[in-house]
């Protein structure tokens, strides 16, 4: 009988899971199981171009048109459970699927505001494509629209409402909006984006409760202040999609808890994309990186590992991700959390182009590039060819 | 044929962009081993620049969202990019990088045309 490999979720890290298993030489039967209803598509453009209406629902397919992997795809059918010990996924219907291999690709979740009225029409989460044509709908020129949550995927929905003509408001919860990712100094200074192109960006806010009838109206703040709205997004952060492997022994504390090279610890069951938290060498810890870039990347090398392919792989590379905001690209890599010092090794904040690079001690660990790709790419290469040759 | 550039303006290792309107602008690419290629510098995917792009091993990396297009053909091999760029013919002669121009029809990304080929 042929070796079968089942992957189940079905978007980026799915897909370049099979891709890297035939890649690999894989010749057994590959499944591919999603809860969705549609072939694997691309996410980032939900808030960017496919929202502003310059990309259709046919740009955001990920598989090129003369593209044949010889995948059986079972969609809209959602994984229900993992028998770790015969390897089987239960799937809605009470079919089972038997499997030499599992890879865990279901990724995560847009988190939904929990408050009342956030159940009201007007009020809206961006994960799905359904997402996105709903909340496209109602950002019709002219409308009030607030943001909850100034992170990435909220500055980038400010941003392409602003372009539909909208008038915007963004709420943020802590001080500084991306002072995660960027750390405080640099999430300021993108911060000041909003501002500069006329949306109101309010920091160090609470939400009470969202207002309305039959449909949104508005948002009460702790303070009790009254902002009105007709169209509400929340982008407060997503959560990993691993309730279905609650009855197994995986280590489920953020996500499926990985080594360096994406095995759980359950013989032949891996996991990549989102839903994942690989081991980082570099921190001695595991971490959840929810980048389009770690999703396409990382499970060739999960693949390899766990089919035992012998094929030689493109080491894990330091996190990437882009965001797209007002006239500004942005791109990160690397980390900013232990940085002590920034340095501007183009531009300055004040420019429209710069390098900001983070450094701990003397030694360069993260860089963002806003509007600055030629010297943040070479940056980017310089770091991953330094931390995958320490590793 | 276009005439680029002297060949000693584009040092190993480099790549330029270069505006030949009407047409896409083009990239040229000169490797770490001597040899010189020519595509169109605008990624099928989105609107970026493939000579801000990293050349490995005859490939060069959008320097966006990781797809990668051959020096020699443009063919692409991983998404975003689902179609490939155009190749255009190189020739050095006497120290000039000349680029003679596919006839193909480019293939742009979504939202992003240029004179003729719009
Ligand atoms: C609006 C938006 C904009 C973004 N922009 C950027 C950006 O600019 N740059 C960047 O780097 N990243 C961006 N991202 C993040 C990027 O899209 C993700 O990192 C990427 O999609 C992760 O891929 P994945 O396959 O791991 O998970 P997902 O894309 O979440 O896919 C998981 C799939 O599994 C399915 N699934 C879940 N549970 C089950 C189950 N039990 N059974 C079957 N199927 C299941 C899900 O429905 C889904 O189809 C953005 C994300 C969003 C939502
Ligand atoms: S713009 Fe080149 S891959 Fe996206």
């Amino acid at each position: 009988m042929k070796r079968t490999l089942v992957v189940v979720g079905a978007s980026l890290a799915g897909l370049s899971t099979a891709r890297a298993a035939r890649a690999q030489g894989f010749d057994g039967r590959v499944i591919v199981i999603g809860d969705e209803e549609h072939r694997p598509y691309d996410r980032p453009p939900l808030s960017k171009q496919f929202l502003d209406g310059s990309m259709s629902e046919a740009d955001l397919a990920l598989e090129a048109p003369d593209e044949d992997l010889d995948v059986e795809w079972v969609l809209g059918q959602r994984a229900l459970q993992l028998d770790p010990s015969t390897r089987s996924v239960l799937i809605a219907g009470g079919r089972q699927i038997v499997a030499d291999d599992v890879v865990v690709a279901t990724g995560a979740r847009a988190r939904w505001l929990n408050l009342s009225g956030s159940q009201l029409p007007g009020v809206h989460i961006l994960r799905t494509l359904e997402d996105a044509q709903g909340l496209r709908a109602d950002l019709l020129p002219g409308k009030r629209l607030v943001v909850v949550g100034a992170g990435f995927i909220g500055a980038e929905i400010a941003s392409t409402a602003k372009k539909l003509g909208l008038d915007v408001t963004v709420l943020e919860v802590a001080p500084t909006p991306l002072a995660g990712p960027l750390g405080v100094t640099m999430g300021e200074v993108i911060g000041r984006l909003h501002e500069a192109h006329g949306v109101d960006l309010r920091t160090g806010v609470t939400i009470d409760h969202v207002e309305g009838v039959d449909r949104v109206t508005g948002v009460e703040l702790a303070d009790s202040t009254v902002l009105e709205a007709d169209v509400v997004v929340a982008g407060v952060g997503a959560t990993p999609n691993v309730e279905w492997l609650r009855d197994t022994d995986l280590d489920l504390a953020n996500g499926v808890v990985c080594d360096a090279v994406g095995g759980t610890g359950i013989p032949h069951v891996a996991a990549v994309g989102d839903c994942a938290a690989w081991l980082d060498p570099a921190y001695g810890q595991p971490r959840r990186i929810e980048h389009w870039t770690g999703a396409l990347d990382r499970p060739a090398v999960a693949v390899a590992n766990l089919l035992g392919t012998g094929a030689t792989v493109k080491p894990v590379a330091p996190p990437y991700f882009w965001s797209d905001q007002y006239d500004s690209r942005l791109q990160f890599t690397g980390a900013s959390s232990n940085a002590d010092r920034i340095s501007f090794e183009v531009g300055s904040p004040d420019d429209d182009s710069y390098l900001a690079v983070y450094w701990e001690g003397d030694v360069a660990i993260g860089a963002l590039g806003v509007n600055c790709v030629r010297p943040f790419t070479k940056f980017r290469r310089e770091l991953a060819t330094r931390v995958t040759q320490q590793v | 044929m276009i005439e680029i550039c002297p060949l000693a303006d584009l040092p190993a290792g480099e790549a330029k962009r270069v505006l030949v309107p009407p047409h896409p602008p083009i990239a040229v690419f000169h490797t770490e081993d001597g040899a010189v290629y020519a595509l169109d510098d605008t990624c099928t995917h989105q609107d970026a620049s493939l000579a801000d792009g990293w050349v490995e091993d005859c490939r060069v990396e959008c320097p966006l969202h990781a797809s990668t297009f051959d020096l020699r053909t443009g063919g692409v091999d991983q998404p975003p990019a689902k179609v490939g760029v155009r190749a255009h013919a190189v020739t050095v002669q006497d120290g000039t990088i000349y680029v003679e121009l596919s006839d193909e029809t480019p293939n742009l990304p979504p939202g992003v045309s240029y004179g003729a080929s719009a």
